[in-house]
């Protein structure tokens, strides 16, 4: 690392105590580089092994890497800390102006542990950390909370506002936390364990510049870096029309999951494409801080009142390709106006809406099947499409009214585990699936993934390239989603956005190290990539990960992959083998 | 030649024009960069793009007590470094807001209209004009 660069710079927040220090973790930066690798590490110093997540003690660690603030597409902040939802590793990252205001405020990796006994909001500007009184926000939503903070703090243009809204504060286990009103650290429960600690919200800014190891070589790399960014088709596909551009391609191959699952496809699915968004309702695209590829595309959506015709109001909703599966075709919607309105209002609430969706789903089919008692579900109509009972029912995660509801707040899993309806509960390790009903390679990557998330190993891709021309043995298979894996962990501990990751290659990111001070061998680095899978998984092993003991859900073999029927054989053969794989990579200490 | 904002309505609020005029020092981060980019108050509002305006007979330098900022022929300022003694009166004087704050030296940077940052605006908010 290079003198006087703030990246080793660790700051510790104790909630309980109402205290911060800073502390130096050369240490952690030289053997892991930033992001995923340093918060693998943190969470496993920092969190007690055994502990309940909302449990004062888990702590929450927000990550950065070097890159950042030096090079563009080091966007992403990676978040660490034990999962309420699926009692695991959490692992969620988010880009907005996190990762640079982070960065700018001078460190490396944000440690917050304790809880507060009453609602506050953390202030980090540079050196400076405040403890804020939020006890007259508690209770409101993400927008109101954002535009708050937004007009109390300084640092306008240079700050990332984190913060939850009721569905944290009421530490359902699928909380998320909203970064800059239209990203998230979305998925298994972070805004949950913010409302634990009663932290409201979070905003970080700085300034400064950063060193480099030779100047001249530095700004070369920026230019090529830069250059490709701005010219490869990839990020153009991203830029045009963002990630809902897989809408049309996931279907036409029958893997996008549609009514919980009972079909691959869903019919009119041109009308919640990529295409028809950008079309009826685009009405601003937005960057990362340091992208210059901007995927972020944000609906407008306009709406008069019902009994005020000529009062108009106007939604701003982003939108990608996920919520679109989440709340859309998996519950059977495919009017974008409807899905446009549901998401808006699970966002406010605070709620993943992938995990909302599933669940919705869920509810959908077990209410079909007639497992859910009529009484129980408080005058709501849950029928594919019709996005008013969906509208009722997310109220109702919040409120709960009937057993149901608490039920249905926990998650597919446990819902499923009241009601039956069990093999219809589409989630791995307790996380609801993201919309990828590839083949056997996505499931498999669900299931063995760190964090349960497509993002982990990409099997959706091998279903699409490899599996497409041939069947490849399963133990291939999982060979080549834990290599996938691996080499990811060098992307989230630089914590370059994964839509880069062809740009990044290892001799770009062999050649970026270098221009931080961190020069070393495309061995060094794969190296590095297994220890900190291994580090996650000791993790998940110390917090008893049986891979063994998790459940597919029985659905997957009912409907058509993309690749055809998904056959069980196969799928037992490749997770016996992962289990015992793993067992070799990661023996529990 | 100056430095204008062509159409803030294409800007995403990348801010690489920031790292761009801050790069010109061979440094990463953001503490030097003359321009600036900030949401309107909520991104879904679009972004302000602040750039020196280079005007012909500049309120920062009129503001400037020790003769750090002077006037350019053809509009703009030049700073001496040596002479500014960190007061921040210019800054205040810019009713745009364009004299940034580099708090790592504690002096204001002064957009030179040189235009690099131009080439690092991937949507085509900024442009060189002739004045």
């Amino acid at each position: 690392m290079l003198p006087n660069d703030p990246i080793s710079r660790v700051l510790y927040i104790d909630l309980t105590k109402k205290t911060s220090q800073v502390v130096d973790r050369s240490d952690l930066f030289e053997a892991y580089i930033g992001g995923a690798g340093v918060a693998a590490q943190l969470l496993l110093e920092e969190c007690p092994p055994g502990i309940d997540a909302f449990d004062p003690r888990n702590p929450i660690i927000l990550a950065v890497g070097p890159l950042v603030g030096n090079l563009p597409l080091a966007s992403k902040t990676v978040a660490m800390f034990k999962s309420p939802h699926t009692g695991n590793l959490g692992e969620s990252h988010a880009g907005g102006r996190s990762a640079v205001a982070i960065r700018m405020a001078g460190y490396g990796a944000i440690v917050i542990k304790g809880a507060s006994e009453t609602p506050l909001w953390v202030s980090i500007d540079g050196d400076e950390v405040h403890l804020r009184d939020a006890t007259t926000l508690w209770g409101l939503s993400n927008t109101v909370t954002g535009r708050v903070v937004r007009e109390n703090e300084g640092g306008a243009g240079l700050r990332t506002i984190l913060r939850i809204g009721r569905a944290g504060e009421q530490m359902l286990p699928y909380a998320n936390v909203m970064c800059e009103t239209y990203r998230h650290f979305g998925r298994i429960g972070l805004g949950a364990v913010f409302g634990s600690k009663k932290l409201k919200a979070l905003v970080v800014s700085g300034k400064r510049s950063l060193p480099v190891a030779d100047r001249r070589a530095y700004r070369q790399l920026y230019d090529e870096i830069y250059q490709q960014a701005t010219t490869s088709k990839l990020m153009k596909k991203y830029h045009d029309l963002g990630t809902a551009s897989n809408i049309l391609p996931l279907n036409a191959i029958g893997g996008l999951p549609t009514r919980n699952l009972q079909a691959g496809r869903i019919v009119n699915a041109e009308r919640i494409s990529g295409e028809a968004f950008a079309e009826g309702y685009l009405g601003r695209r937005l960057a990362c801080t340091h992208c210059p590829v901007g995927c972020i595309h944000i609906a407008a959506l306009r709406e008069p009142y019902e009994n005020e015709p000529y009062f108009m109001r106007t939604r701003m909703v982003a939108y990608d390709y996920e919520p679109i599966f989440a709340l859309g075709s998996m519950l059977g919607i495919n009017e974008p106006r409807n899905l446009l309105r549901l998401l808006d209002r699970i966002d406010d609430f605070g709620l993943d809406c992938m995990s909302a969706g599933v669940v919705l789903a869920w509810a959908t089919e077990a209410v079909e099947k007639g497992l859910i008692p009529a009484d129980e579900l408080d005058g709501v109509s849950l029928r594919w499409g019709g996005y008013q009972g969906y509208l009722a029912a997310a109220e109702r995660l919040l409120s709960q009214p009937t057993p149901f509801y608490q039920a249905l707040a926990r998650g597919v899993d446990y819902a499923s585990s009241v009601y039956g309806g069990r093999e219809f509960a589409l989630a791995y390790g307790g996380n609801e699936i993201p919309g990828y009903h590839t083949g056997p390679a996505a499931h498999l990557g669900f299931l063995l993934g760190a964090r349960h998330s497509h993002l982990d190993n990409a099997g959706y891709s091998v279903d699409q390239k490899e599996m497409l021309k041939e069947t490849v043995p399963p133990e291939r298979l999982i060979n080549m989603l834990l290599e996938e894996e691996g080499a990811r962990q060098i992307l989230s501990s630089l914590v370059v956005c994964f839509f880069a990751r062809n740009l990044y290659d290892t001799n770009m990111i062999l050649r970026s190290l270098e221009q931080v001070g961190m020069p070393m061998t495309a061995e060094r680095l794969a190296e590095i990539g297994r220890d900190i899978w291994r580090a996650k998984y000791q993790f998940k092993l110390r917090e008893g990960f049986d891979l063994l003991a998790q459940t597919v859900p029985q659905r997957i073999y009912e409907t058509d992959s993309a690749l055809g029927p998904i056959d069980e054989t196969y799928m037992q053969q490749a997770i016996a083998y992962a289990a015992n794989l793993i067992g070799e990579l990661a023996p529990a200490s | 030649m100056r430095l204008s904002v062509v159409d803030t309505e294409l800007c995403v609020g990348c801010q690489c024009c920031m790292f761009a005029c801050a790069r010109r020092s061979g440094l990463g981060g953001i503490a030097s960069s003359a321009i600036t980019v900030r949401s309107m108050g909520g991104m879904e509002k679009g972004f302000k793009v602040i750039v020196c305006r280079a005007c012909d007979d500049p309120p920062c330098a009129r503001a400037c007590p020790t003769g750090a900022l002077t006037p350019k022929p053809g509009g703009g300022v030049r700073l001496n470094a040596s002479k500014c003694i960190g007061c921040g009166r210019c800054a205040q004087a810019c009713v745009l807001g364009a004299v940034q704050w580099d708090d790592d030296v504690n002096k204001p940077s002064i957009c030179i209209q040189c235009g690099y940052c131009v080439s690092f605006c991937p949507h085509g908010v900024l442009a060189m004009e002739d004045k």
